[in-house]
């Protein structure tokens, strides 16, 4: 009985113990604030919103009076889509792309299909666009589109599935071979199929897709947004990195939105829609533009200007019709790019 | 696992020098072993400490004391008060029930128990999301009452509980099956309650093996990811446990701060293994005295 007795006291001091600590963390997590907002954000814009919602809290407290904390999640623009499909509460939804704001209206009707005529510019406060990411001094000479496609060379970029960006990729490129080749669709769809063969890793988001190449440097090029390689090299080191700017890329336009039902049922629809609105002000526009996305405002733009490089830039619209169209033909299941992946593991093994 | 009763009792017997190879072939033997360990264990396991503090003591106490970060901890070490002791009550009343008592559909329960460990964690979260999901079964209903689940803390629980509830049950059932219910019988007939049985008599008797399934319950508890990144929604300072929060410091190039967080799971992971240890020597330790107990009543005898 003596074992019993020692057992029982340890126990009772390591219940103690930690019911302690419990208490203290619980304590120290308490904040005084009077209102919290979730943004459900796509993959690359962790460093952005950090930025504008340390900007909007403080323009928000001074106009109002009110604390805010505004919570993030971050994910693969697809994948994020899918979690406020299911339930997650998000008043703002800031993603990679209009189709997948679209599949909350469709699939859930979260919030009316005609969300992207809200907010001026389709919604899309920032634009950004797809860019070349090699490693210093251009071992392997990427130019442009064509080079990627040569055997030997080994491209990095996630999986349209499940990334946002990694749609963008494969539209931007999809574009390009056809305004080469006069509109020929056949000619274009073999392009992409002599650049999927060349992808060696597809990962599931756009942050892993740098990781893979930067970290663990697999690959000769990672395609990828524009504010994504600015990051990269900002970060990792402008001495192992460099972009190379394509002869021509697409217009990308990451949307916002709130969302409906969830800001009904939370009642800040108009602390949502002000967060929103605030992307558009001259502060968030120049917080944007310092995180590499492009701004829209005229004024932001200037300040900027040699920041950007002039890329001619294709829309969706002009190219595909729309996103609900190119998300049709290219990626859903049994869609162009599922065929071309069924054609290339036909195929023998090009290494 | 289960069998380390069995292994102390046969450990102890052994005779001195039991092996009849040459000592050559013993040392190739162990440095092989070492060397295995330490290419898989040990410099993993340093690699981890030497980046956490690579950047010095100031970062590594600042990523473990940032805002999110103690959410991080906070969140984790409340899932696991839940979850350890929820799976201690189950885990002793279904191997009670199993060991001590003969009904229809026992081997189906056995069965059911290992369900988690042969499920991906992957499912063990989607099958939650299927269930409280908006689009699944009791979303609507629990939105209209304003119930949050998944995505919210409790769907972690839920999940952590889900897929740790094999350890204890899974620790206890060969013990107590081992031990027989012939003490209980024998308490029962003197006259003893069933909660006195239990307390004096089944409790006592299997201490060790509970200490030892609730340790491994509590480390995989602390240690999930697969279930508890599907039901998270990732929102940081909120629904992010430890693991989840390393992940995505990785992926903010911040790397100091993911490895710091990872040496406190680390830690953890070290601190079990002393408390695994302590407690096999002390199942030994008790053991032995039993044995020789008995060896000196048959010696009199």
């Amino acid at each position: 009985m003596k074992e019993a007795s020692g057992l029982k006291n340890i126990s009772v001091l390591c219940l103690i113990s930690f019911l302690m600590v419990m208490g203290l963390l619980v304590s120290c997590g308490q904040t005084d604030t009077d209102r919290t907002l979730l943004n459900v954000s796509y993959d690359p814009t962790r460093e952005l919103y950090a930025d504008i919602n340390d900007a909007f809290a403080l323009d928000w407290k001074n106009r109002t009076g009110q604390t805010v904390s505004i919570r993030q999640s971050h994910g693969g623009s697809g994948k994020q889509a899918r979690a406020v499909i299911d339930g997650l509460a998000a008043d703002v939804v800031t993603l990679a792309l209009a189709y997948d704001i679209d599949a909350l209206a469709s699939k859930a009707d979260l919030l009316p299909a005609s969300w992207q005529q809200r907010l001026p510019h389709n919604s899309a406060p920032y634009v950004s666009t797809i860019v070349f990411l090699v490693r210093k001094g251009n071992p392997k000479g990427i130019k442009d589109w064509d080079d990627l496609v040569k055997p030997g060379i080994e491209v990095i970029t996630p999986n349209p599935k499940t990334s946002g960006g990694a749609r963008w990729n494969y539209l931007a490129a999809w574009g390009y071979a056809l305004k080469k080749n006069n509109g020929d669709e056949n000619a274009a769809r073999e392009f992409i199929q002599a650049l999927f063969a060349n992808v060696p890793v597809l990962d599931s988001g756009a942050r892993g897709s740098t990781t893979t190449f930067v970290q663990r440097e697999i690959g000769d090029v990672l395609l990828g947004w524009e504010n994504e390689a600015y990051l990269a090299i900002n970060e990792l080191g402008p001495d192992r990195l460099e972009i190379v700017n394509p002869s021509i890329s697409i217009l990308a336009e990451p949307p916002v939105a709130w969302v409906d039902r969830i800001v009904e049922r939370h009642k800040s629809r108009d602390l949502a829609a002000a967060y929103l609105e605030f992307l558009y002000t001259e502060t968030g526009q120049d917080i944007a533009a310092r995180h590499f996305y492009r701004p829209r405002l005229e004024t932001v733009a200037a300040r900027y200007r040699d920041r950007f490089s002039d890329i001619q830039l294709f829309s969706i619209e002009e190219v595909f019709g729309s996103w609900k169209n190119a998300q049709k033909i290219h990626f859903d299941d049994g869609g162009i790019f599922d065929q071309i992946y069924e054609d290339s593991e036909a195929l023998p093994d090009r290494s | 696992m289960e069998s380390i009763h069995l292994n102390v009792r046969s450990h102890r017997k052994r005779p001195h020098s039991s092996t009849t190879e040459p000592k050559t072939v013993q040392w190739l033997l162990i440095g092989a072993a070492m060397a295995y360990l330490t290419l898989f264990l040990m410099i993993p396991l340093g690699t981890v400490f030497y980046q956490a503090l690579e950047k010095g003591v100031g970062v590594y106490l600042a990523a473990i004391t940032d805002p999110d970060a103690l959410s991080a901890i906070r969140l984790t070490l409340l899932t696991a008060m839940i979850a350890v002791p929820a799976n201690l009550v189950f885990g002793i009343a279904a191997s009670w029930a199993i060991a001590k008592f003969d009904f229809k559909g026992k081997n189906l329960l056995i069965t059911l128990i290992d369900l988690p460990f042969s499920v991906s964690p992957v499912i063990s979260g989607l099958i939650f999301v299927l269930l409280f999901g908006l689009q699944g079964w009791f979303g609507p209903w629990l939105q209209e009452h304003d119930l949050e689940v998944i995505f919210a803390v409790p769907g972690i629980v839920l999940a952590t509980v889900f897929v740790t509830f094999p350890f204890v049950a899974r620790e206890l059932i060969p013990l107590m099956q081992e031990q027989g219910s012939e003490e209980e019988e024998a308490a029962i007939v003197l006259g003893a309650s069933g909660w006195k049985t239990f307390f004096w008599v089944t409790l006592p008797n299997m201490k060790w093996g509970l200490l030892y399934g609730v340790i491994l319950c509590n480390a995989r508890a602390m240690g999930e990811f697969g279930a508890v990144s599907v039901v998270s929604g990732h929102i940081r300072g909120s629904t992010n446990t430890m693991p989840l929060h390393v992940e995505i410091l990785y992926n903010e190039y911040n790397f100091a701060a993911a490895f710091a967080m990872a040496s406190l799971l680390a830690m953890l992971a070290l601190v079990t293994l002393v408390l695994k240890k302590i407690i096999e020597w002390k199942t030994a330790r008790d053991l032995s005295l039993l044995d020789d107990a008995e060896t000196a009543v048959e010696e009199n005898g």
